[in-house]
């Protein structure tokens, strides 16, 4: 199986360069503080990859990853508050030790992310478009309340007290293991379902494409990483708030893969290290940093509106969802740099109240 | 019972608020499908509008030129005049606040919106997120990051109801100025030429272009109509709750949109349909079950309704074609 020794060679090596690395940034060779920004941008990167399997590649438009990242992340510290001590000396102590009850305080994060997800994701992938967008939304924000309710976590005051386990090596594993996990799945019997479910869902549905079944897998999936992304934040600093899992992060993580480009792996890491980068960058305009950010990122938008790297055929799941297909792939062509886009979603606006002025509207 | 017709009282009070502002959501939804996540942060300019001109007109210079005013369109319009004498002040105020913010609406329209309406709703959608992000942002720069108390604009009383309720005098104003404006807004959509366009461009806006509407000047006109209605419901705001913050329009604004999204995103009456059961259910937690949950309420509402009625309470169901 030369195929699968060719992987494990390649594994071994990405392990041991990355374990490498962790020496040199351990030693301190290189400043605390790059390293930190460094280190951020790893966990933006899970964060970033996994939310870009369910928007980008799936179509669905979902704005409640920061929550997902919550439970993996208060899960997984629960756990290692409560456990992790005892399990890494019974591991036989010291860094190794640590390492292996930071594995399972990871599988258990990502798996308790998952449910969430799964929980989520079921009712309310039935959705679509703005809907579903809202409905992930209110999801999120219900977590952070529920989050701000736990006593046993530290309620409004944050959970504090995390053994803090961070390393490079570590980061970068599992932001490695993300980006591999969903290069396999976009390019996969399954990837092609949901890039279908994406381009057309009635049509993929019709050539027997399960798309409920898909849709929640993926999100699932995208859940879980993200969930695992939140575990690596909770042994960052050793401490969590219910606030830093608001919409607003659900947003940041939203604006790196539109910056990176939807649909691209390599757009979401970039924008992903872009936006742990620049708000530092900014550093030097102090209290203007955020505002020079904001403006950079409408201005962004205005010029260069599909992103760094994306393809702009992941935006058409989104766009023109009835008419755009009726027509011929020429036209479609001439619809992204027209407002054409616009008429065809005025159009179906147009066609649901003259629906109901009918007086046939409310039926189903 | 009391408890029950307390709740009521403090819930239609904020509900009129969040009807206010779901108001402007549900408008820019109708014309454009944008989801205008700067609505928010309007409101939340609104109330620092009105907090300055409260400041530089003077509390009480305003009330001179509220009692001048006063002799002469309070005894017109409310004979004799049984009302605090400077609501005058608070009326000007809040016009005042109105004006600057349908302007502000009309530019972050001109600038930020119309440049990427060409392009992909989910473009639209990140600018709408960096233009709340600049402004709550320049808000924290422009008016500081820590909370200011908002000028007393009028005597506030309370007045004992029939079952040992009290309603204050602000919640009284609220709700009169908060209705006065829908039906005003009821009249500009429905009853006059530019209103019968917003709805042309609403129902289809190639359609609506063909006839000759200016789409452009009536989506600035929406925007305006939004923004204005959003800065009345901020001095609203402050008047009865002092306390205004720069992010203050992040959780209100969310809530809001919610709101709309409940009664039927893009149908008027909707939204003031959900913004009065989303203000209204809030209370009755905070006052029955636990005030930590408040915030959670309204989104799981929305997540409920949204399951059984994807289309909101009053929204025409969309049929799907093929």
């Amino acid at each position: 199986m030369p195929r699968y020794l060719r992987n494990l060679l390649i594994a071994l090596v990405v392990l041991g360069v990355l374990f490498g690395l962790d020496f040199v940034f351990q030693s301190r060779m290189i400043s605390p503080y790059f390293t930190r920004i460094l280190m951020l941008s790893g966990i933006a990167v899970t964060l970033a990859v996994s939310l870009n399997l369910i928007n980008g590649f799936t179509g669905q438009f979902s704005i409640g990853h920061a929550g997902f990242m919550a439970v993996g992340a208060y899960s997984s510290a629960y756990f290692s508050v409560t456990y992790g001590a005892n399990l890494a000396d019974t591991l036989g102590g010291g860094k190794l030790g640590w390492a292996i009850a930071l594995a399972a305080a990871t599988v258990i994060g990502g798996a308790f992310a998952g449910l969430a997800g799964l929980i989520v994701g079921v009712p309310s992938l039935r959705l679509k478009g703005d809907y579903l967008a809202i409905v992930t939304l209110g999801f999120g924000q219900i977590i952070v309340v529920v989050l701000n309710n736990i006593e046993t976590v530290g309620g409004a005051r944050g959970y504090s007290g995390i053994p803090i386990v961070k390393s490079f090596f570590w980061i970068f594993l599992i932001a490695i293991l993300t980006i591999v996990i969903v290069y396999n799945i976009v390019n996969s019997a399954f990837g092609r379902a949901l890039i279908s479910i994406r381009e057309d869902e009635l049509a993929a549905e019709a050539m027997g494409v399960n798309t409920t079944r898909y849709k929640v897998m993926a999100f699932v999936i995208s859940s879980a990483l993200a969930g695992a992304g939140g575990v690596l934040l909770a042994h960052f600093d050793g401490y969590l708030n219910p606030k830093s899992f608001e919409f607003i992060k659900s947003f940041e993580i939203l604006i790196m893969i539109i910056l990176g480009g939807l649909g691209s792996i390599v757009g979401s890491v970039l924008g992903a290290i872009l936006l742990t980068v620049l708000p530092e960058a900014l550093r030097g305009f102090a209290e203007y940093r955020m505002v020079i950010y904001s403006l950079l990122l409408i201005i962004l938008m205005i010029t260069r509106p599909q992103g760094l790297l994306g393809s702009t055929a992941a935006f058409k799941g989104w766009r023109g969802r009835k008419k755009v297909k009726t027509r011929t792939e020429a036209e479609e062509i001439t619809a992204e740099d027209t407002r054409t886009d616009v008429s065809v979603d005025k159009a179906t606006l147009g066609e649901r109240q003259s629906e109901s002025s009918l007086g046939k509207g409310d039926k189903e | 019972m009391s408890t029950f017709l307390q709740q009521l009282i403090n819930g239609v009070s904020l509900g009129a608020i969040y009807s206010l502002i779901a108001l402007g959501y549900t408008m820019v939804y109708g014309v454009l499908k944008l989801i205008n996540f700067a609505h928010g942060d309007i409101y939340m300019v609104g109330a620092f509008m009105g907090y300055y001109l409260a400041n530089g007109l003077g509390a009480r210079g305003a009330q001179a030129l509220g009692m001048s005013a006063d002799g002469m369109i309070a005894r017109g319009l409310l004979g004799s005049g049984t009302l605090e004498p400077s609501l005058i002040t608070a009326l000007v105020v809040m016009l005042l606040a109105m004006a600057i913010c349908a302007v502000l609406g009309v530019i972050i329209e001109r600038f930020a919106y119309r440049p990427v309406r060409k392009y992909s709703r989910l473009t639209a959608l990140i600018t709408a997120i960096g233009v709340s992000l600049l402004l709550e942002n320049g808000g924290q720069v422009v008016f500081g990051a820590d909370p200011k108390f908002f000028p007393e604009l009028f005597k506030k009383q309370n007045i004992e109801l029939f079952g040992g309720a009290t309603i204050s005098s602000a919640d009284i104003i609220v709700l009169v100025i908060a209705i006065a404006l829908m039906v005003a807004l009821q009249f500009i959509v429905f009853r006059t030429k530019t209103g019968r366009a917003m709805r042309a461009v609403s129902f289809n806006l190639q359609s609506a272009k063909l006839m000759g509407i200016n789409t452009d000047r009536i989506i600035m006109f929406t925007f305006a109509l939004g923004s204005a209605l959003a800065a009345a419901a901020g001095v609203l705001v402050a008047i009865r709750i002092p306390r205004i913050d720069p992010l203050m329009g992040i959780l209100v604004g969310l809530k809001a949109f919610v709101a709309a999204v409940l009664g039927g995103i893009g149908n008027i009456p909707g939204a003031m349909l959900g913004g009065l059961l989303i203000g209204i259910t809030e209370t009755m937690v905070v006052g029955y079950l636990s005030p930590t949950y408040k915030d959670a309420v309204a989104f799981a509402i929305l997540i409920l309704i949204l399951l059984f009625r994807p289309s909101g309470l009053l929204g025409a169901v969309a049929q799907e074609k093929v």
